[in-house]
């Protein structure tokens, strides 16, 4: 086997249930391939890695790791017990992985494993003289921070739909790592329910733009206003904690402090009075449109451009219009 | 059944909150401090069980600053037994790496059954000291649950992840988190503050945990720079009139944006 590169940024990619790679991959890549040589460390369900492997290729791995899990069952360890494994051999300047939630778990966990330091939560990573730095965006936005690790190779967690730059396709280069489990108690996936993607809408992650509801729009029925406006602009839908509370959209679009952080370039606030949480996951977008009946709501503080009316008035007239100009 | 959770004192998300630009550690003047909401909710998880079933012991677990025993007895009031307090001048801006071990420490001095914690505080963000003492105390983990159902030898739950829902359990003792889909907090009454006055809070430092901070071995994260980005500023605001979905249409034509 040949040495890896000594610039090698190790970047670990999870399959999805048909096989495919994560959402995430593309930008780990892309950012990997601008601080150095991208290594993928694909993590597959049996049967599928090969597939896998070439499509990491595609999206810029220089070379590939395989490790198909022989206990698909087992939440996590094996996932973090090929990490290991793959370290070992690459001996990487930094590790790159996505901020989901198996990404956060399998990071937290081999940074313990092998007292390796975190920087959780980036939003782009550039190289120093003494190695690669990690860039995060704090408190919503309102602080842009650096870190890295005191030594040895930073294990850098990367926020999903954050990272624009997309490496050069390579040929493919792939081999099967060889994985010696750690043996550690994990819990079990008893059963697995795959989302119907019914949706032919953008990703809210990444979006160029968002349409976004909030309590304001009254109710599950009313809340479809949203997607319309969102299908005529080609945008993704997003809305408040009180509308997910509500029950009008599933918790996966919720924008702000603990749902997703956008940084769209059109962001349309509807209904939604601007709590501070909100702000914090869309204040960096470059463009924010709010129509809320409230002349005094906190969301016309940070608004481009701010209407002071009726969502249910505003909206079908603005969907008319854009409709109109479209024929 | 011995429930531990992990709470966490955080800078108000309903302030602002400030980064102070030297040290690069949160401005602690600067914001109301309370207990992270999300540890709330697990403490509530804890709680609900033990309301069902008698002789649950519910613990709180928490590193946080000197001063930070206001929060903690509010945990205390809502009806935790005992709480511990791990508190050190060296851990003044731990990261990942070093508060996992200090809170690993510290659960190891007790028989726990199920360590329960937020799946991520909302000033750090990282989401992964969970994960973290599951791999040092050699225990299952189960991350993110929107449900969670505890019986006498296991724990299990809903686990939304990208590509739809998984169902998971494990065996305990484990470590779980859970996330914001869980019910808010009791309020404390008047009975549950005065109780909590003479409940035992015990007082920890790294010397009493046989941790040092600048352990060669661990590499650390460090903070490099930090920033103040400038806040944004409102632009034009119009009131309706009867045509301000039309104008906003030539807003978003005029910027490109349609
Ligand atoms: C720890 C923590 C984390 C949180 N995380 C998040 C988060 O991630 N995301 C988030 O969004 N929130 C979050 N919140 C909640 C946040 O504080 C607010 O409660 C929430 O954002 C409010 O949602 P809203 O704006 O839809 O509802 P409301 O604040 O109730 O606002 C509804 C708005 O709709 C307007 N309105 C009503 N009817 C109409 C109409 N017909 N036409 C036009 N306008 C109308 C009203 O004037 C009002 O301004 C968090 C809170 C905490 C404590």
């Amino acid at each position: 086997m040949t040495e890896f590169p000594r610039d090698a940024i190790l970047v670990v990619v999870e399959t999805g249930p048909s096989g495919e790679l994560e959402k995430a991959a593309p930008g780990l890549l892309g950012a990997a391939a601008a601080v150095g040589t991208p290594i993928a460390l694909v993590l597959a369900s049996p049967g599928t890695g090969s597939a896998a492997a070439e499509e990491a290729a595609a999206l810029g791995a220089a070379r590939v790791l395989i490790a198909e899990t022989s206990d698909p069952s087992a939440l996590g360890v094996p996932s973090v017990d090929a990490l290991a494994a793959a370290a070992e051999q690459v001996q990487p300047d930094a590790i790159l992985i996505s901020h989901s939630l198996n990404g956060r778990d399998v990071a937290g966990r081999y940074a313990a494993r092998s007292r390796a330091a975190i920087s959780a939560d980036a939003i782009g990573v550039s190289r120093d003289d003494e190695g690669v730095v990690a860039h995060h965006s704090i408190y919503g936005g309102a602080y842009n921070v650096t870190s890295t690790s005191t030594f040895g190779a930073p294990v850098i967690t990367v926020r999903q739909g954050s990272i624009e730059a997309r490496a050069t396709a390579q040929p493919p280069a792939s081999e099967t790592l060889a994985v010696t489990p750690s043996e550690k108690p994990a819990a079990r996936i008893d059963s697995f329910e795959e989302a119907v993607a019914a949706t032919s809408r953008p990703e809210l992650r990444g979006a160029a733009k968002v349409v976004a509801g909030g309590r304001g729009l009254g109710s599950e029925e009313q809340f479809a206003l949203v997607g319309q406006l969102a299908d005529t602009l080609g945008a993704a839908v997003g809305a408040s904690r009180a509308a997910v509370d509500a029950g009008y959209i599933p918790q996966s679009q919720q924008v702000g402090q603990t749902g997703v952080s956008v940084s769209s370039q059109l962001y349309i606030a509807l209904g939604i009075s601007g709590a501070i949480q909100h702000r914090a996951g869309m204040q960096t977008a470059k463009t924010i449109v709010a129509v809320n009946k409230d002349s005094d709501a906190p969301i016309f503080e940070i608004a481009d451009f701010g209407v002071v009316g009726d969502v249910f008035k505003v909206v079908p007239q603005l969907i008319s219009a854009l409709e109109a100009r479209k024929k | 059944m011995k429930i531990i959770v992990l709470v966490k004192e955080v800078p108000d998300t309903y302030g602002d909150r400030k980064l102070n630009l030297e040290t690069g550690l949160a401005d602690r003047e600067a914001s109301e401090i309370v207990i992270d909401e999300i540890g709330e909710r697990a403490l509530e998880l804890a709680l609900t069980y033990a309301d069902a079933n008698a002789g649950t012991e519910v613990a709180i677990l928490s590193l946080a600053p000197e001063g930070a025993t206001a929060t903690i007895r509010k945990g205390l009031a809502m009806g935790a037994g005992s709480a511990t307090h791990v508190c050190d001048e060296a851990l003044r801006g731990a990261d990942l790496g070093l508060t996992a071990e200090t809170l690993a420490a510290a659960l190891r001095r007790v028989e726990f059954d199920l360590v329960i914690t937020g799946n991520v505080s909302t000033d750090g963000s990282g989401g992964m000291i969970p994960a973290m003492l599951a791999e040092l105390l050699d225990v299952p983990l189960a991350t993110g649950l929107s449900s969670v159902e505890i019986s006498d030898g296991a724990v299990s739950g809903t686990r939304p992840v990208e590509s739809g829902v998984q169902k998971v359990s494990a065996n305990l003792p484990a470590v779980i988190s859970i996330t914001e889909a869980l019910p808010g907090p009791r309020f404390p009454n008047f009975k549950g503050i005065m109780a909590a006055k003479k409940k035992p809070l015990e007082m920890l430092t790294l010397a009493d945990l046989g941790i040092t901070a600048d352990n060669p071995d661990a590499a650390r994260s460090i903070m490099l720079t930090v920033a103040e980005k400038p806040p944004r500023a409102a632009g034009v605001k119009i009131i309706d009139e009867g045509d301000a979905g039309e104008k906003l249409a030539a807003f978003l034509i005029e910027n490109r944006l349609a």
